[in-house]
């Protein structure tokens, strides 16, 4: 799991070498611990309407060094372009080209974020042009930043403001460093749901999180972060991975279930344990998964089906247990583990890309189920993450998959947790049926 | 041997031991009062509830857990069973457990072992040790403790490792060394080592013989078993059962919260799922060849070295409530018994065919009136002799003291989930692991004729002792 060029370039001699010979030089990514501040620097806030000008009185609330203008010279923790209300592409040019000058300003780690409107709700095509060009503008912008800066998107539904209490939980996410290896990415509220966090080290407090896989890797990753959060974990994995189970839980308090989630009774078996020990249940993480490479021409009946059955089809049941359940209906929060492999494709995997696309399709016709309980459900798609899993891949394919990202460095467990963390607290509410990818931007899949 | 002991009339009498609340003569009053009450000689007491049990699959020794210490492998079952019921950090009102071939470094096991747990630091722990039966001891001593109120909660549990069993040195060196220890001159150090000879550099490894006999455990059985004209054929059908049952208990998932994986291992080492008569009968006789009749002990009908580890949550009810727990069975009663094997009266692993009797008679029960039965595998003759002593009017009548036999177990109820013989037999964690599967298989039947379901577990121990224990659903 460790990445000894990252080690070495971050050295002066190596950060000396990388540099004349052009080689990556990946940055120390600015990642949360608890009682951290939001970000260090100000915070430029660009644009003249209206929302522009809500949310830079919002967040003056947030303890921010907040700027409206650019001061010369003046280094920046973060620039956010409010684009909330244009019109036609030609729009795009002031704001746009007023931060271009900042951004050699910018600290390391900095943040970029945009505020725009979903394209698809746009009132005629210009607007759709000018809202979609928001897009790629981002998108190119993550790819141009250095030094560990990302570039992100809260794009707001109609109905919305910027200072819907999801936006805001959203902008907050990004500007954090939480969202260490979220680069090139748009979270989009869909509507006004949602209650404001009101103890930002622990959002989760009083919460009960289901983890499914929760024994090594990612899903130990996120029994662990949900715990930090507050959230009482009950960690599930089948009876085989019992002893890592155990460990896991042993550290974070809560309990283990030792269950496999393919059994017809899983959903009920979950639901029940979370009741009878926790009292309740509010959020659940579909993270088991396994991966059963093998090209299409190759693959046999059992390499199919053990996967779609473990990654899709699992989750489909225990989703309809818990919908059915009156145990879930009090804010309930859904969160799975997609892949960028679902999303971009990848060789050799179809059967995975199969079961992690039809991840998101359930999830975005999950979502309209969930919402008269005031429920969300949310898929996140990890890229090159450092687990025992990647470990295992061999070290040229390895260090290819790691460096083709724009941060040029894998992500770690943690940060897809942050993620989903993120997603599973009421101040999320209002984003439901998206997919966010944790991936630093990688090359594959947009 | 006491003056007491040889006026018995030769009976060990089923009735008239320990406190009996009922009306003498009236043994069915002893009948628990199903409404909660307290039962037999409870008057005033709480219940002392099964909350859940955990253990490590078993290993056959030399195998995944060779090198495994008792402690690692109590630990290791601990931390299982705190994570199964969310304990970290928990101050638990006591944990008793106890392993039969311990290290001299082990004489603080069980604490030790706490002390490497989640549970809390301030867990109060003791070891135990009665044979075979230290781990059905540790689970009725708890309870009684959790009963009389002195106790809310208590982990009952038991270690053994076969494979990593103290070696010593012979009492030869041993005498050397402890008197140089003392010695105070150079002179009287090398006098003393001018004492020690090429055999006393031999180590003594510890067996399984009996001291008073020099007979090994399987020996010894073999007597019992030629004595009650127990078959090989019926000894390999209870040793096929016990795999099956045992194998069909798995696949159904039956295991799965009340065992947690260790050291790669998820299931037990010895269980061979596909074995069968044929498969057994081709084994050759290990114990029993110089007696004359044909030998019918096998390494396949008789339990293997063993390690492994076991515990059970034990609580009151308020505890389990508070604690949002499970609650699977209650412990309702135990007897202890013990045999005259050394001058050949019964046989070395008897002493259950007395204390069950007498523990059925302080409850006001017979055989008739248990659902499932849990009689420990040593070998499978002995859990047969067992069975044979109870269906013979004879030992009814001369040796219980009854009118006739004792009766006879319904074979269907007997070890449903398999036993030692296809599980391994670690001993001091044997009866964890009785005790948490019966309790599961009780809670989940639930109740018989509008009464809560009753197990009986039977566990013969070295030393010509038993214990035996009356658990009931709750």
């Amino acid at each position: 799991m460790s990445d000894p060029y990252s080690s070495f370039i971050s050295t002066g001699p190596g950060r000396k070498i990388a540099r004349q010979l052009g080689l990556p030089q990946p940055a120390n990514l600015r990642r949360y611990s608890p009682g951290q501040p939001l970000l260090t620097g100000p915070v430029l806030v660009t644009g003249s309407g209206a929302g522009a000008d809500a949310l830079a009185t919002e967040l003056l609330s947030w303890d921010l060094d907040i700027r409206r203008h650019a001061v010369p010279k003046e280094k920046l923790g973060a620039i956010i372009l409010v684009l909330d209300e244009l019109r036609t592409p030609a729009d795009l040019e002031v704001p746009v080209l007023g931060v271009g000058s900042s951004l050699r300003d910018l600290m390391p780690n900095a943040r970029v974020l945009s505020v725009s409107r979903t394209a698809a709700d746009a009132a005629d095509p210009a607007q759709a042009a000018a809202r979609q060009g928001v897009d790629g503008l981002v998108r190119s912008l993550a790819k141009e930043l250095r030094g560990g800066a990302t570039a992100n998107g809260v794009l707001l539904a109609p109905q919305t403001l910027t200072t819907s209490t999801s936006a805001l939980a959203a902008l907050r996410f990004f500007l954090s460093g939480r969202s260490a290896f979220v680069d090139g990415q748009f979270l989009t509220v869909t509507s006004d749901a949602g209650s404001p966090t009101l103890n930002h080290d622990r959002p989760l407090e009083g919460k009960v999180a289901v983890v499914t896989g929760a024994a090594r890797g990612i899903g130990a990753a996120i029994a662990r972060t949900l715990y930090r959060d507050g959230a009482t974990v009950v960690a599930v994995d089948v009876t085989a991975a019992g002893q890592q189970l155990a460990a896991v839980v042993n550290s974070i308090g809560g309990t283990a279930l030792q269950l496999d989630v393919t059994s017809p009774d899983a959903g009920q078996r979950i639901i029940e344990h979370a009741i009878d020990r926790h009292g309740r249940l509010d959020i659940v993480v579909h993270n088991a998964g396994i991966t059963r490479d093998k090209l299409l021409a190759n693959m046999d009946q059992q390499r199919w089906n053990s996967v779609i059955s473990i990654n899709c089809e699992a989750q489909l049941r225990i989703n309809r247990a818990l919908l059915d359940s009156e145990h879930f209906r009090d804010g309930p929060r859904i969160i799975s583990l997609a892949s960028t492999s679902g999303i971009a494709g990848n060789r050799g995997q179809t059967n995975y890309a199969a079961s992690k696309g039809g991840v998101i399709g359930m999830v975005q016709a999950t979502a309209p189920l969930l919402a008269p309980w005031g429920g969300s459900i949310n898929a996140v798609a990890p890229g090159f993450i450092e687990t025992e899993m990647t470990a295992r891949i061999p070290f040229a394919t390895r260090e290819v998959a790691r460096r083709l990202n724009s941060l040029q460095q894998g992500g770690t467990p943690g940060d897809v947790a942050e993620a989903i963390a993120f997603l599973a607290s009421d101040a999320a509410a209002g984003i439901t049926g998206d997919v966010l990818r944790v991936c630093g931007q990688n090359m594959v899949g947009a | 041997m006491s003056a007491a002991g040889l006026s018995a009339h030769s009976t060990q009498e089923p009735t008239g031991h320990g406190p009996v609340s009922s009306t003498p003569g009236n043994p069915a009053g002893a009948r628990p009062d199903q409404a909660g009450g307290p039962e037999v000689s409870g008057a005033g007491l709480r219940r002392a509830v099964i909350v859940g049990g955990n253990r490590i699959p078993f290993a056959r020794s030399g195998g995944a857990y060779a090198k495994s210490s008792n402690q690692d492998m109590l630990t290791a079952a601990l931390d299982g069973l705190i994570a199964r019921f969310g304990l970290q950090n928990e101050r638990i009102g006591e944990v008793a457990a106890g392993a039969v071939l311990k290290h001299s470094r082990d004489f603080n096991l069980t604490r030790e072992a706490v002390l490497g747990s989640a549970l809390s630091a301030e867990t109060p722990a003791y070891d135990l040790q009665q044979a075979c039966a230290t781990g059905l001891e540790t689970v009725l001593g708890l309870s009684n403790k959790i009963r009389l109120g002195q106790i809310d909660s208590g982990i009952a549990g038991g270690v053994d490792s076969a494979s990593d069993a103290p070696i010593a040195v012979s009492e030869g060196l041993r005498t050397v060394l402890l008197e140089l220890n003392r010695a105070k001159t150079l002179q009287k150090r090398l006098q003393i080592l001018s004492r020690l000879r090429p055999k006393d550099l031999s180590p003594d490894a510890p067996d399984t013989g009996e001291p008073r006999t020099g007979l090994s455990m399987g020996e010894h059985q073999a007597l019992t078993t030629a004595q009650w004209n127990i078959t090989r054929e019926a000894q390999d059908d209870l040793a096929l059962k016990s795999h099956h049952n045992l194998a069909a208990a798995y696949a159904d998932g039956f295991f799965d919260d009340l065992l947690t994986p260790y050291r790669g291992l998820a299931k037990d080492s010895n269980l061979r799922a596909d074995t069968s008569m044929e498969k057994l009968a081709a084994l050759k006789p290990v114990f029993g060849k110089n007696l004359g009749s044909a030998a019918t002990m096998t390494a396949g009908n008789s339990t293997p070295l063993t390690d492994g580890a076991s515990t059970v949550l034990l609580s009151s009810e308020d505890w389990a409530r508070e604690h949002d727990l499970p609650v699977l069975a209650s412990v309702v009663d135990g007897e202890a018994a013990a045999v005259d094997f050394v001058h050949g009266k019964d046989g070395l692993l008897m002493a259950p065919a007395f204390a069950v009797p007498r523990l059925l008679a302080r409850n006001g029960l017979t055989l008739a009136d248990i659902d499932f039965f849990e009689i420990h595998e040593a070998f499978a003759g002995t859990v047969l002799s067992t069975l044979a002593a109870w269906e013979d009017p004879e030992f009814g009548q001369d040796r219980l003291g009854l009118s006739g036999a004792f009766g006879t177990v319904d074979r269907s109820k007997l070890n449903s989930c398999g036993s030692s013989l296809a599980a391994g037999h670690p001993f001091a964690a044997t009866g964890g692991r009785i005790v948490a599967t019966l309790a599961k298989m009780l809670h989940q039947k639930g109740s018989v004729d509008g009464r809560p379901a009753r197990g009986l577990i039977s566990v013969c121990a070295a030393g010509g002792q038993g214990v035996v224990a009356l658990l009931e659903a709750a």
